[in-house]
């Protein structure tokens, strides 16, 4: 079974409509990237699949999305349930302030309940080797999370999420803060991460979706134009829009 | 620059300057006012509890003792539900109740300190007397805050009601601090499944702890300086003991009490060295919570 | 693959956020009782001769605070006559020409001088006046100006500084001095906004009490001069409450229900401008 099923899903915010009418499968251990221009939704789009969306003042919306065989919006479904097995890493890196590097890859275990030191330091550890950055930091794990650069607080944060060992991550645009040395270690790591997660990156860079990505979606004005094995988007796509956007007339 | 120009510039300038100039000239008037005290007394005035107009014996003790109590108090009580309602308001209220609520809360501010002293004496503090007293007694009588004789007013009332009055400047301080927290946190808080107190806790309040704090310093800063709602709470008897429900003075309320009618000019220089330590504290009180809130500020 | 979150956790939640809106809640009640009480006490206090009338002596029927009201208007008068040129002078030049650190120290001593406790205020122009001239309206009406000069000098600079830099410009580049594009043209654009601050800065001293204490004292029939002790309603008010007299008592509660409306009529009709203005 695929590991994500979107059916018929449409999103608003108040009178608006970002989403319209998305239907997408994703299976285990790939790596997904939305692409399109600025606005078309594609942000939208992952945070449906997290129930971000709905925290947005005027943020509703309409259809299923199924995670590994179960309908996150059907009715009685705690958000804070499927958070937990969703991890999300956002455009800008935001590690807590006032917490340590430590503290801030455990702050979701703890939430879960573990509160033995030594369990907790073994799956930091863990985490922030996945997210090669235990090297660079294990030496420091008492510093404040705000202290690294922004491309060490980037792979902090992906640590963050992957501690809680999610089947699923999301990430809104991580690089697009970054520079280019920290964004080409990113597009590794994520590489890597295929082996454990199926990995969800909206990106406004159609060379890393090409670079990195197994599906491709193209998303303009909240319809999903066109999706598919990634070769074939970027070198024979079925839509006229597709190929106008990544030949880059136009976005 | 023209020369209208240049005039107008310099006008404003002096009279900008003027505020500094204003500011100086009470630091300067009030210690030469308190200069007779000071050097009659020396340090001993501020460690000293007796107040004695007839034989001419002053120490502040006593009001230093009445003020750090009340204003303790106030603190203690107005935090929590301080925080409640800035966290309720900001992160959890439709804006139909947010509005409302938000407004009334301010109008709090508003209200002047001599109308809570009024409703403080005739409704708070009969309304101590009769329901709360007794059951801080009965059940926490065994500690020496809550023993003695129960009379409304006294350190316990005066401590309530500055409580009520310092809750809307910790509320909206708060308020703007917790605007400062980037979205970003809370729905990285959210994204690893947390619920939405813990949320609040690790996102927002962990997050604007010291401007949170700032907040409080400055709530602080304003109970330690109030002067009519106290003085009409507090019973007015300068004494330092154990009980909450005993009457009290503080550094505010003797002013209040006995500028006016001050037999001596030691009396006087006395009555000014106590304002003139409650200037100086509460100067550094300010200033300490401005920098807490622009540090904090600067940092997220 | 969605583990349910403990039930601990989900009653801590449930818990703290009901804590949260009582916390709220009960951050509204004192408005609420305070409004309540200074209403109905007020009320029957209120009457014709209150606003005509002088105190009459304790036990007696009849009198009003006629000459605190006045004395208070008076003493607002000075006030704004000092305190409102003098600040927003401040706030103009922190809007218009304060840049760099010296303006940074300006805006710390102009905040400070918000936060001194109004009492120490008292005592300051009572060393300054008092003690040469004693008290009077005078001395009353300059410890509200000093309290009013930092307030007025803050939302001037706030609201100035909305004004967007274009404007200016504008003003500059058709040849108008600096100071005249200020008068001229910055000023009366945020006419009704500067007004709001200046009335705001007025209810917040209309019940100022502390610092008149020992510098208006006050008295229980009118003055004569300006340079002669002067009441005021805070003070009547204070007086009254403490006399232990039940009919001055009520008096009390009549004054403060002035008071309040005064207040809170300035508080409700600035938001109203100010809500138009930004809607």
């Amino acid at each position: 079974m695929e590991l994500i099923a979107v059916k018929n899903l449409s999103a608003w915010f108040g009178e608006f409509q970002a989403l319209k009418n998305i239907s997408l499968v994703a299976e285990r251990h790939e790596v997904v990237a939305l692409i399109g221009p600025s606005g078309c939704g594609k942000s939208t789009f992952v945070r449906c699949l997290n129930r971000l969306h709905e925290e947005v003042p005027g943020g509703h919306l309409q259809g299923e999305v199924w995670l590994d065989g179960q309908n996150i919006y059907a009715p009685g479904v705690d958000p804070v349930n499927v958070r937990r097995g969703v991890g999300m890493v956002f455009q800008k890196p935001n590690p807590f302030p006032g917490m340590s590097i430590f503290e801030n890859v455990s702050v979701g275990l703890r939430l879960a309940g573990i509160s033995k030191r030594a369990v907790l330091a073994e799956k930091v550890e863990q985490a922030l080797r996945q997210a090669v950055l235990w090297d660079e930091v294990k030496d420091v794990l008492k510093r404040p999370g705000t202290s690294l650069s922004g491309g060490q607080q980037q792979r902090l944060c992906i640590a963050r999420a992957l501690a809680v060992e999610p089947p699923v991550i999301l990430m809104d645009e991580p690089t697009s803060a970054l520079d280019p040395i920290s964004t080409a270690k990113i597009e590794e790591l994520i590489q890597e991460l295929k082996e454990r997660v199926t990995v969800v990156i909206v990106t406004h860079n159609m060379q890393q979706a090409a670079r990195i990505s197994d599906r491709t979606a193209f998303f303009l004005l909240g319809e999903l134009v066109e999706y598919g094995k990634t070769d074939q988007v970027f070198t024979q796509p079925q839509d006229e829009r597709t190929e106008r956007y990544i030949t880059g007339r136009f976005g | 620059m023209r020369s209208s120009d240049k005039l107008f510039y310099y006008l404003l300038k002096t009279l900008a300057w003027g505020v500094v100039g204003l500011l100086a000239a009470m630091v300067l008037v009030v210690l030469w006012m308190s200069w007779e005290a000071l050097g009659h007394f020396g340090l001993r005035f501020f460690v000293d509890a007796s107040w004695d107009s007839w034989r001419e014996e002053f120490g502040a003790l006593a009001f230093i003792y009445g003020t750090l109590v009340t204003s303790f108090i106030a603190v203690l009580l107005a935090v929590p539900v301080s925080l409640a309602v800035a966290l309720y308001l900001n992160e959890l209220a439709p804006p139909w109740i947010a509005r409302p609520l938000g407004f009334f809360v301010e109008m709090l501010a508003a209200i002047p300190s001599i109308v809570y002293g009024l409703w403080g004496l005739f409704v708070l503090a009969p309304f101590l007397r009769d329901h709360v007293q007794p059951l801080l007694a009965t059940y926490l009588g065994f500690l020496p805050f809550f023993q003695g004789p129960q009379m409304g007013v006294g350190l316990l009332g005066a401590g309530v009601i500055l409580a009520i009055m310092i809750i809307p400047t910790i509320a909206s301080i708060s308020r703007e601090v917790f605007k400062s927290v980037p979205e970003s946190l809370r729905e990285a808080a959210l994204g690893l499944g947390a619920t939405r107190w813990e949320m609040l806790r690790i996102a927002v309040l962990r997050v604007a702890l010291s401007g949170v704090m700032g907040a409080v310093v400055l709530g602080l800063g304003r109970a330690l300086g109030e002067t009519m709602a106290v003085t009409m709470l507090i019973g007015n008897r300068p004494q330092i003991v154990w009980s909450l429900f005993e009457s009290g003075q503080t550094m505010a309320s003797i002013l209040a009490n006995q500028y006016a009618e001050a037999d001596s000019s030691l009396h006087l220089s006395a009555l000014t060295a106590v304002g003139l330590a409650l200037f100086v504290v509460s100067l550094v009180i300010n200033s300490l919570a401005r920098w807490i809130i622009w540090r904090m500020q600067r940092v997220v | 693959m969605f583990e349910r979150i403990s039930l601990r956790r989900r009653l801590v939640n449930q818990l703290m956020l009901g804590l949260l809106f009582a916390g709220a809640i009960l951050a509204a009640v004192p408005f609420f009782f305070i409004s309540w009480y200074v209403l109905q006490k007020g009320l029957g206090a209120l009457s014709v001769e209150f606003f005509t009338q002088t105190p009459v002596g304790p036990g007696q029927q009849g009198g009003g605070m006629a000459n605190a009201i006045v004395g208070s208007s008076i003493m607002l008068t000075l006030a704004s006559l000092l305190g409102i040129p003098w600040g927003m002078a401040a706030g103009i030049y922190l809007s218009e020409y304060g840049r760099g650190k010296t303006a940074q120290t300006l805006r710390f001593a102009v905040d400070l001088l918000t936060s001194v406790p109004s009492i120490v205020v008292g005592i300051f122009i009572y060393g300054v006046i008092v003690i040469h001239f004693g008290f009077s309206a005078y001395a009353g009406g300059a410890a509200l100006a000093v309290i009013m000069i930092p307030i007025v000098a803050r939302s001037t600079e706030e609201i100035l500084k909305l004004t967007p830099q274009h404007i200016r410009e504008a003003g500059l580049g058709l040849g108008l001095p600096r100071w005249r594009v200020i008068l001229r043209i910055v000023l009366p654009g945020s006419r009704a906004a500067l007004l709001t601050g200046v009335m705001l800065a007025l209810a917040r001293v209309a019940g100022e009490t502390a610092p008149l204490l020992f510098t208006a004292l006050g008295n229980q029939f009118f003055s004569h001069s300006l340079s002669e002790p002067t009441s005021s309603l805070p003070v009547q008010i204070y007086n009254f409450a403490k006399s232990g007299y039940p009919d001055m008592e009520a008096m009390a509660w009549g004054g403060a229900l002035v008071l309040v409306l005064f207040v809170f009529i300035i508080n409700l009709v600035t938001r109203a401008l100010m809500g138009m203005r930004w809607n």
